[in-house]
């Protein structure tokens, strides 16, 4: 599986608002554990896709970066396609939620709003911890 | 010069139902459940109709529909399948301004767009499709003397398809088209973003096809859309969209072993060698045009050309020739015919631009031109608008590496030829590109050396049905349009027929 290097799993890479949290809480009570995949490409890409736990398959291709604490018992893993980590590894990200209609099979959709990713920069102190 | 009146208002050509249900074996069936969702117009925000919201049991409903038609679909002849489609074609250019409105009051693009493109294109697809499918042949092979290899192509049966809202109406026809000519049934999902244009065409073409041949199920991806790409019912899924509901996709197919096809986007260079600088003339002004095509569907095409890359010993002039461009586009209310740039389909859709137009600031691109969200005033203040945008910087930027979907180009210089190659192919995807010089040996050969499905030379977001399309990478699956479409939708069906009464002499 693809656990981040070692060296990684000190910097923070992923976080969440408030808001988003709230969101997070809400659809737990429907769908159980979550899970997030970020997206690239077409249409809704780049979006972040939020599934019930499991129900999408990660593997050798994929990078964990990080688990969300939602306020809930287990919290909320955050995977990216390891082709489009390396990209992005230099940014931070925050999970935010806007209102917004629908994307892929995403478990918000119906509820009006959209999972949205937020990104800065690593700070050199981040980077260093990279 | 025409601005046409909105839905809703009693001079409109287009008049929505107050509520669409699902079409399911030639009738409007409510949803199992009785849950409806609002549709807004992106061009002023406000909810114009509502569509049903459904599930699995309205899928199942749907299927049982498309299994009841499918064996006397599949038996009709090429003749009348193509008669069936290009009596759809018919029917759309009859009402071609009425699709067309629709179409941008749904998605939010310009009008003149969809009457000059999307809807003429879907209406020739049609035809096309009708015409190829009757001159598809079977073939033959001779093994030896007495035994020959019949091919024949059979229908898959029923299968599922998933449409993307940035030409709701032209991705619901790339699909359709060839399926119902090889004589599928289909259960089609619009996207929740934009079902309503797709919902007008059903009304118009519903007495053309017999009941059951097409359905339509509305609703969300989580709710309707996994039941019906997971379906055991279904024998291939089509869809447009992004990696991981592509990823998502093929996992669900894996399980009921089953084919995809999939178009997943892409981040699609746009390499402007320094010859076409060579002569202010029509070919020069061609370009430049070529440059601004970022801007066309306000960018949201899977095709954008999001990276310009621009040789640098014509890079200054070049760029203030086409910020020059850049200033002439007209951005405003969809339904005037002026119009280029009209709205982004959906908020989600605008915060997600604006959000990577922020990221850009923050690794150090430079904007030449927008960068903000554009406020038209009156109705349209609602309205998701966004000024076309060009940023300056390197390749390693997010901005060059993610497909924002909006009208934003990222814009590089390059060196020489393998420089340019190499920055063009420096992506995960591979789906679109655009190759613009004077010289033909080096538009073939850049044309060649980049790694991606369709390569425009010295033209750019041209769609001609008889022209394939489709991904390199991370960019998907097969191919759509072309009559090579038709074998995505069917099987080969082989007879080894022996001639000989001879006894094969194993036994």
């Amino acid at each position: 599986m693809s656990a981040p290097d070692p060296g990684r799993a000190e910097v923070e890479r992923v976080a969440v608002t408030d808001e988003a949290a709230v969101l997070l809480r809400e659809l737990r009570g429907t769908h159980g554990p979550l899970m997030f995949h970020q997206s690239g490409g077409c249409c809704d890409g780049s979006s972040p896709m939020c599934y019930p736990e499991g129900e999408f398959r990660v593997g050798a291709a994929d990078v964990h970066l990080g688990d969300l604490d939602i306020g809930a018992p287990e919290t909320v893993p955050v995977w990216m396609s390891r082709s489009q980590f390396d990209l992005w590894s230099h940014t931070h990200l925050t999970i935010d939620v806007v209102e917004g209609r629908g994307s892929g099979f995403s478990v918000e959709a119906p509820t009006g709003r959209r999972f949205l990713v937020r990104s800065r920069l690593m700070s050199d102190e981040e980077a260093a911890g990279i | 010069m025409a601005v046409y009146a909105a839905p809703g208002q009693p001079e409109s050509i287009v008049e929505y139902a107050p509520r669409y249900e699902n079409w399911i074996g030639g009738e409007w069936v409510r949803p199992a459940k009785g849950r409806y969702f609002e549709n807004p117009t992106p061009v002023t925000g406000q909810t114009f109709t509502e569509v049903a919201q459904s599930d699995a049991d309205d899928v199942e409903l749907a299927l049982d529909a498309a299994w009841g038609a499918a064996p006397a679909w599949g038996r009709t002849t090429a003749a009348e399948r193509s008669l069936v489609l290009n009596r759809i074609a018919d029917r759309m250019e009859a009402n071609l301004e009425k699709l067309s409105v629709a179409e941008a009051w749904e998605n939010g693009k310009p009008v003149r767009e969809a009457l000059a493109a999307d809807v003429p294109l879907a209406i020739d697809h049609f035809r096309y499709f009708a015409a190829v499918i009757r001159a598809q042949e079977g073939h033959s092979s001779e093994i030896d003397g007495d035994t020959i290899a019949y091919h024949f192509q059979e229908p898959l049966g029923v299968v599922g398809q998933i449409i993307p809202w940035n030409f709701p109406l032209l991705m619901a026809t790339w699909k359709l088209a060839p399926a119902l000519a090889a004589g599928n049934a289909v259960v089609l999902k619009p996207a929740e973003q934009t079902p309503a244009s797709i919902l007008v065409l059903m009304d118009l073409v519903s007495d053309l096809l017999p009941p059951g041949v097409l359905n339509v199920v509305n609703g969300f991806g989580a709710e309707a859309g996994k039941p019906l790409a997971a379906n055991p019912r279904v024998r291939k899924v089509a869809f447009t969209g992004e990696t991981t509901t592509g990823r998502l996709i093929m996992q669900y197919a894996s399980e009921n072993l089953i084919p995809v096809t999939l178009e997943l986007g892409g981040k699609s260079p746009n390499v402007f060698f320094s010859d076409v600088a060579a002569a202010d003339d029509s070919f020069y002004d061609k370009s430049l045009e070529g440059f601004a095509m970022f801007a066309l569907n306000q960018g949201e095409v899977c095709t954008c050309p999001s990276r310009a890359l621009i040789q640098d010993s014509v890079y200054d002039s070049f760029m203030a020739r086409a910020l020059d461009r850049l200033g002439t586009i007209k951005q405003g209310n969809p339904l005037d015919t002026e119009t280029m740039v009209g709205a982004q389909a959906s908020n989600d859709q605008l915060e997600k631009i604006l959000s990577y137009i922020d990221i850009g600031k923050r690794e150090g691109a430079e904007i030449l031109t927008g960068g903000e969200r554009v406020d038209l005033g009156g109705e349209l203040s609602g309205g998701y608008y966004v000024a076309p945008t060009v940023f300056e910087g390197n390749n390693a930027m997010r901005i060059f590496q993610e497909e924002i979907f909006g009208p934003v180009v990222s814009v590089a210089r390059f060196t020489d030829y393998d420089d340019a190659i190499k920055t063009a192919n420096d992506t995960l995807y591979g789906l679109g590109a655009g190759v613009w010089s004077r010289d033909g040996n080096t538009a073939y050969r850049a044309g060649r050396d980049i790694q991606a499905g369709r390569v425009w030379v010295n033209n750019y977001h041209s769609y001609p049905a008889h022209a394939a399309f489709g991904g390199y990478k991370h960019s998907g699956i097969g191919r759509e349009n072309h009559k090579m479409m038709l074998d995505h939708y069917q099987q080969t069906k082989n007879l080894l027929v022996s001639y000989s009464d001879q006894a094969q002499g194993l036994f």
